[in-house]
């Protein structure tokens, strides 16, 4: 019987302390990344099987990198459209993965609370959330701070401005919970049809809560200005098509990150973005691959992150049977 | 033939007649033969003793999904109807959204017989205000009215087309029986799992806002203007729809409406994390309950607030528990994925005893919005437990203390976010037509 405690959720269920250790083990992790002999045997032993039911690169891939890394076994299953196709439920098919003596479950689902769900039901492999629908991506918010930390060294009092499709991201949900534990200053900034109706006025959330520190910029002149992080989101296409948008020309004349809108934030800003990129849409080709992006390093710290969280989740006594 | 049942010292509590008093009742042939200080019993009486219990005339349900025919693995008349006999009820109006759906005279006929055969109380049928429920032809409500249809409703979907809308309001006006709607428009509840709010936010959960019910509601009420038909409003969840009822009362259009339990007594961050009180927006396992999926959503507290009042005021006209069962299948799965609805019948009465105990609402209203304000929306002589009168009579320990564990309702659907909870009051016994059927 697994501790609910030991899954990797969402940042809400994690203290500061704990994201911490993770972050402070990740430079650990980019060690044995940067050395010439990229293995060591730490999960060795290990069945991790990432269970993805929609497309990704960037973080299957890492997810595969770093259980190889750190010796153990990697199973993927991707898509995983051969058993959803054939009407098998979530929970069977996890229920399957957990008795071929999976240790940890990636997962990766287009439904927000698939993690949870699952979480309930499994007794024995931990879970790893991937990405849930609209709801979080904690392993990319854990990278996305661990990137911010090595470039502005504090996150306290940093602002760190979303833009674009708020509405619909899971990253800047994670970030939100996670950049809030360090006292950073949240700004979103977008057409308000993107933003949830409490993200542009906090007047309905409760006392403490943690979204209670967000601000809203409608201009992404007055948002960038003075910004430590500009993070564009991904904007999907379907958005113009449900009638969220006029156009994604508007939009990238507006919202979308030119060089010459750079012009008006400070010059040592970084520009992150969770990928995939659509250049041209919310950020331009030159932006990507200019001198403020750091979004390549998000790419390689990603890989290091996902080492020491497996690590903390198969070391961290989650696999103790009682 | 029944037994004579004779019920002593129980506290009598009939809000047709504003009695409220120690008596004894005594059942022959049926009908409630007597009602007295003191009756002398017999040795033909089966003596219930009501003593510290009340004892009330049984309740009418509105509104509730039996599930018969066609999807009899998530309910059937039978499992139904003694769910609602746990639950107090002792007369069941059955939504028409079957597979298929109640369009028809021997499809009502058909829900008859099974019910006569099968049931335990009472069943009513409401049949579809359109063939098949589509929205598009208007069924054939006179004959429908003469075979026992009591109401007429898409319930599951509301009546979207305002032209139809208007024709079904005038075409029943004549019947005198109301058109019962689901009030959503759909383009704006689109994709929608939950309440959109600040939970559905942080939760990722695609919202439906109050306003996809309110502007039907506002619909709804210039269209009866218009008709002089009878709109009865399902379930409202809204401030803003008791707010736009109770004007529409005010100038004496002929609409009445509905609460359900769950939107008496829950708020949608049930859905977040099951213990608020400590103030931590933390999500748990326990999240994304799907058992407390239901639609309308489970709305925010000051939503609660004022259908709370309006129940008070008489805005809000009765307490229907939109009862709807559900298999495993439907609910252990994502919550995106999961039906919409709450089995709640068996809980109903209990549940919204908690606002007695909190002083929101009187003992008095809790039983007269479960009795006789349902009979006058249906004509019917029920709801009203007075001399000659058939013997429907709930009796309820209000001081008992339960905890809800689904697995032992009656109704096949054990889809309730109540699960674990602990109730203060629980049906001791339900009398139907002089029969002891719980």
């Amino acid at each position: 019987m697994i501790d609910p405690k030991s899954h990797i959720l969402d940042l809400d269920l994690m203290s500061l302390s704990q994201v911490e250790a993770i972050l402070d083990d990740a430079d650990e992790m980019t060690k044995i990344l940067n050395s010439d002999f990229k293995k060591t045997e730490e999960l060795k032993g290990k069945t991790i099987i990432t269970l993805f039911f929609e497309p990704s690169t960037r973080t299957r891939s890492s997810f595969e990198q770093a259980g190889k890394i750190l010796g153990a076994d990697v199973i993927n299953i991707v898509n995983s459209s051969s058993s959803s196709k054939k009407g098998e439920s979530l929970y069977n098919t996890a229920l399957t993965i957990q008795s071929i003596k999976s240790d940890v479950i990636v997962l990766r689902h287009p439904h927000s609370g698939a993690p949870y769900f699952l979480s309930k039901l499994l007794q024995e492999s931990t879970i790893i959330n991937a990405g849930d629908g609209m709801h979080a991506h904690p392993t990319q918010a854990l990278l996305d701070m661990y990137v911010m930390k090595k470039h502005l060294g504090t996150l306290k009092n940093k602002r760190i401005v979303f833009i674009g499709d708020i509405s619909h991201s899971r990253v800047v949900r994670s970030n939100i919970l996670g950049l809030s534990k360090f006292g950073a200053k949240i700004v979103l900034c977008g057409p308000q049809t993107l933003i949830p109706p409490d993200f542009l006025s906090n007047k309905h959330l409760p006392e403490n809560h943690p979204f209670k520190n967000i601000f809203y910029e409608p201009k992404l002149n007055d948002a960038i200005d003075q910004a430590d992080v500009i993070m564009p989101l991904r904007l999907q296409r379907e958005r113009q098509d449900s009638g969220l948008l006029p156009s994604l020309r508007e939009y990238s004349t507006y919202f979308g990150i030119s060089l010459k809108k750079l012009q008006n934030a400070k010059p040592n800003t970084i520009v992150m973005h969770p990928g995939p990129v659509n250049e041209g849409v919310e950020i331009d080709h030159n932006v990507v691959h200019g001198q403020n992006s750091v979004i390549q390093e998000q790419v390689f710290s990603g890989v290091a992150i996902r080492m020491a969280i497996l690590k903390s989740v198969t070391q961290n006594k989650a696999l103790k049977v009682e | 033939m029944s037994k004579n049942i004779l019920i002593q010292k129980g506290r009598l509590i009939n809000p047709a007649n504003q009695t409220d008093g120690i008596y004894d009742i005594l059942i022959q042939n049926n009908i409630i033969s007597d009602i007295s200080n003191h009756i002398q019993p017999n040795n033909n009486f089966e003596i219930i003793d009501a003593t510290n219990k009340i004892v009330v005339p049984g309740f009418i349900d509105l509104h509730c999904h039996l599930r018969e025919p066609g999807q009899e693995f998530k309910e059937t008349v039978a499992t139904g109807t003694l769910a609602g006999a746990a639950g107090g009820f002792t007369t069941l109006c059955a939504m028409p959204n079957t597979i298929p759906p109640i369009d028809s005279k021997p499809h009502i006929e058909s829900l008859s017989n099974i019910s006569k055969e099968t049931g335990a109380i009472r069943v009513l049928p409401i049949a579809s205000a359109t063939m098949k429920s589509e929205g598009k032809i208007l069924t054939e409500m006179f004959e429908l009215a003469d075979a026992g249809a009591i109401g007429f409703s898409d319930d599951g979907n509301p009546i979207y087309d305002p032209f139809i809308m208007r024709q079904a309001l005038s075409y029943s006006s004549q019947l005198n029986i109301p058109i019962i709607n689901h009030c959503e428009v759909p383009e704006l509840s689109k994709h929608g799992v939950m309440n959109e709010s600040w939970v559905s936010t942080q939760l990722g959960l695609p919202g439906i806002p109050n306003s996809a019910e309110e502007s039907m509601v506002a619909r709804d009420i210039m269209l009866s203007k218009l008709t002089g038909g009878h709109i009865h409003i399902a379930h409202v969840s809204t401030s803003g729809s008791v707010n736009l009822i109770r004007e529409a009362k005010k100038e004496g259009v002929n609409i009445t409406c509905e609460v359900t339990p769950h939107h008496l007594t829950l708020t949608d961050t049930i859905i977040l994390n099951k213990n608020l009180s400590d103030q931590n927006f933390v999500t748990s396992h326990h999240s994304y309950d799907t058992r407390a999926k239901v639609n309308p959503p489970l709305r925010t507290s000051s939503d609660v607030q004022s259908l709370i009042e309006a129940l008070n005021d008489g805005t809000i006209d009765i307490i229907a528990t939109d009862h709807a069962p559900h298999s495993d299948i439907d609910k252990i799965c994502t919550f995106t994925e999961a039906a919409f609805g709450i089995s709640n019948i068996e809980t109903a009465f209990s549940q919204i005893y908690q606002l007695v105990i909190n002083q929101q609402i009187s003992l008095h209203k809790l039983i007269e919005s479960l009795t006789i304000a349902p009979a006058r929306i249906l004509g019917a002589q029920y709801g009203n437990l007075e001399k000659n009168k058939p013997a429907d009579i709930t009796i309820i320990d209000l001081n008992e203390q339960w905890k809800v564990n689904p697995e032992k309702f009656l109704s096949k659907g054990k889809n309730s976010p109540l699960d674990g909870h602990t109730l203060t009051s629980k049906v001791f016994k339900t009398i139907y037509q002089g029969k002891i059927v719980f």
